[in-house]
């Protein structure tokens, strides 16, 4: 459960003051798909910083899970986001010089799971979204789609709350999209709560929840 | 994240970037081979200096004649005067003497040595039975001077002379002519090899009343004294001078050195020096530790999204930091295990190169010179491994 109440955030660029979330109020239930839309610079990618604890509101409170997460420190921080917490980008965001499989690795690592135990999930995750094959591949060598399933598995791989995804298809062709976006989709039914931030109509219409962003406040909110 | 993780995970980083990564550890390499060779070539020349002495004789007070002053000249100069001599009847004088364990007088000069119609000149010390012990001669043939015979004349050959002139080995026995006079060779002397650039492989001994028959001379160069034990050598040297005031009407006119204390001073000099350059040296490892950071600065820019992704991902700052720190502790302690394998390397070719020279480099020095390029490496990573735990997030995520 997502719930920020009149979350502001201000840029200063030079001597300007650029709100890019003015005063937002929203809640977002466990299990939800929701598509955040707008155009560039309306805030959206702010908003889902914010609630992927990556930024720090200037003002306003956020509640994740029924516990207040507005003032925890930066080590409290990472701690929230790595078990509640997965991201999926648009360019992918792979390590270059690890496997495959060893990225799907990282949070495990992170979280400081025992290797036997971090072997049988990877090698579980490989099998899920398909890339045995690829497990001792790098990024390099892997095509769009596989990257993004890369980057999939490892934000899955610790079965966090809410999976957050910018532009997750921005760097893929269509019928890759559409498979990327299934897959998500799928992990949706499965009881992730999933918010798509998009400037892509099609894609933010399968959501079936859709907020809509303009100069850093919702000016749209239907189901 | 747990230590194995953090290092199994730098330790790929840095294999990863293989070209960057070489050239710090080889900076660092060099640093460290520097610190170990010059600190060997030190410590080389300094036992080398040592060895010579000692291979000169132990507990050694020599005497020689004259006085050497800072200032001012021989007070008799003036009347015309000439510093006393030293003479025989003053080396026995001395051997009276309790600390003098044995003593042996000193002539040198040069002679012409003539044998089975080859001829060459020669260097000649005469001296008695005690020299072989007190200056540590081994012979390899016959016997030396024979104690108390000062009188008959015999002649002990180094062990190239015994060759040039008895190629077949016989020299025992033989006679040659020194001079004018006709001596039988007693001994010959082993193969010992340059010891303070003289070479006692080319001189033959004689005994001391021949010698100074021979340079028509009454004086001696020097008088070998060896002292009873290593702490008779001082009160050796105060009794000696003491006594050769005395006999010299009061006037000091001999100058008697310890060999210890000649070699103390070597020994400080020398240390100093390899200290010094071991200093030199460790500048070029503070070199190659701003290298590090410089390189470790660039690699948190270059890495600044792999960064933002870690955060993202939930690594705490702390992780962050010590991924940063553990990449620079196995670059520097790659740079510091090849350089001490490299400087070793560098030290066993000096020592195949001059034989003489045992350039072997004090484990201090190695050490330190390890613990040095670790010390700075894990220094100069402090301050990138920090700028990089502090990057925001979000800018680190888009690159910036």
């Amino acid at each position: 459960m997502i719930r920020l109440t009149s979350i502001t955030r201000v840029f200063r660029m030079g001597d300007q003051e650029v709100r890019a979330l003015n005063g937002v109020n929203l809640d977002i239930a466990s299990g939800e798909y929701v598509s955040i839309m707008g155009p560039s610079g309306s805030g959206k990618s702010t908003l889902l910083n914010v609630v992927g604890l990556l930024d720090r509101p200037d003002s306003g409170r956020y509640e994740l899970d029924g516990s207040d997460v507005t003032d925890l420190s930066e080590t409290e921080r990472a701690r929230v986001r790595r078990e509640k917490i997965g991201f999926v980008f648009q360019s992918f965001h792979l390590v270059p010089r690890l496997t495959a499989a060893e990225n799907i690795e990282l949070p495990l690592m992170l979280e400081g799971i025992a290797p036997a135990e971090r072997k049988s999930r990877v090698d579980a995750a490989l099998d899920a979204f398909d890339l045995k094959d690829r497990a001792r591949h790098r990024p390099a060598e892997l095509s769009g789609g596989q990257r993004q399933r890369v980057a999939i598995a490892r934000a899955t791989i610790l079965r966090p709350t809410a999976l957050l995804a910018d532009e997750p298809t921005g760097n893929l062709d269509h019928r890759i999209g559409a498979e990327v976006m299934a897959l998500l989709e799928g992990l949706h039914h499965a009881g992730t709560t999933l918010i798509v931030v998009t400037h892509d109509r099609e894609l933010g219409a399968r959501a079936h929840r859709h907020i809509a962003m303009r100069d850093g406040e919702i000016v749209g909110d239907e189901k | 994240m747990n230590l194995r993780d953090t290092l199994t995970l730098s330790f790929s980083t840095v294999v990863s970037y293989r070209t960057r990564s070489l050239l710090i550890v080889l900076a660092m390499a060099l640093g460290v081979a520097a610190v170990v060779v010059l600190t060997a070539l030190g410590e080389g020349a300094r036992r080398y200096v040592v060895g010579q002495f000692s291979s000169l004789g132990t507990n050694l007070v020599i005497v020689l004649p004259g006085r050497a002053e800072t200032s001012g000249g021989f007070p008799g100069a003036a009347l015309g005067q000439t510093p006393r001599d030293l003479t025989l009847d003053d080396a026995l004088f001395i051997s009276h003497l309790p600390q003098v364990k044995r003593y042996a007088p000193l002539n040198v000069g040069v002679a012409e040595l003539s044998a089975g119609g080859k001829l060459r000149e020669v260097t000649v010390l005469g001296s008695t039975s005690e020299l072989l012990p007190i200056r540590h001669m081994k012979l390899s043939q016959g016997s030396f001077l024979a104690h108390g015979s000062e009188r008959s004349a015999q002649i002990v050959l180094g062990s190239v002379l015994a060759h040039e002139f008895f190629p077949d080995g016989n020299a025992v026995g033989q006679r040659v002519r020194l001079g004018d006079s006709r001596f039988m060779v007693s001994g010959v002397l082993a193969v010992q090899g340059e010891s303070m650039g003289f070479n006692s492989d080319e001189i033959a001994i004689i005994p001391v009343d021949y010698a100074q028959e021979l340079f028509n001379t009454n004086t001696l160069f020097r008088i070998l004294v060896e002292a009873r034990s290593r702490n008779a050598i001082e009160p050796a040297k105060a009794a000696i001078a003491h006594a050769l005031k005395l006999r010299h009407d009061g006037e000091e006119d001999v100058t008697v050195i310890t060999q210890d204390a000649i070699l103390a001073t070597f020994d400080r000099i020398l240390r100093a020096l390899t200290l010094g350059v071991a200093g030199i040296a460790a500048i070029s490892l503070a070199v190659a530790g701003i290298l590090v950071m410089n390189v470790m600065l660039v690699a948190v820019a270059q890495r600044t999204s792999e960064i933002g992704l870690l955060k993202a991902l939930g690594a705490p700052a702390a992780d962050i930091r010590r991924l940063f720190f553990a990449e620079a502790v196995w670059l520097s302690l790659a740079g510091g295990a090849i350089g001490y394998a490299l400087g070793n390397a560098g030290a066993w070719m000096i020592r195949l190169a001059y034989p003489t020279l045992p350039a072997w480099p004090p484990a201090w020095a190695s050490m330190a010179g390890v613990a040095t390029a670790l010390i700075t490496g894990i220094l100069a990573s402090l301050l990138p491994a920090a700028r990089a735990a502090r990057l925001d997030p979000v800018l680190a995520l888009s690159g910036k």
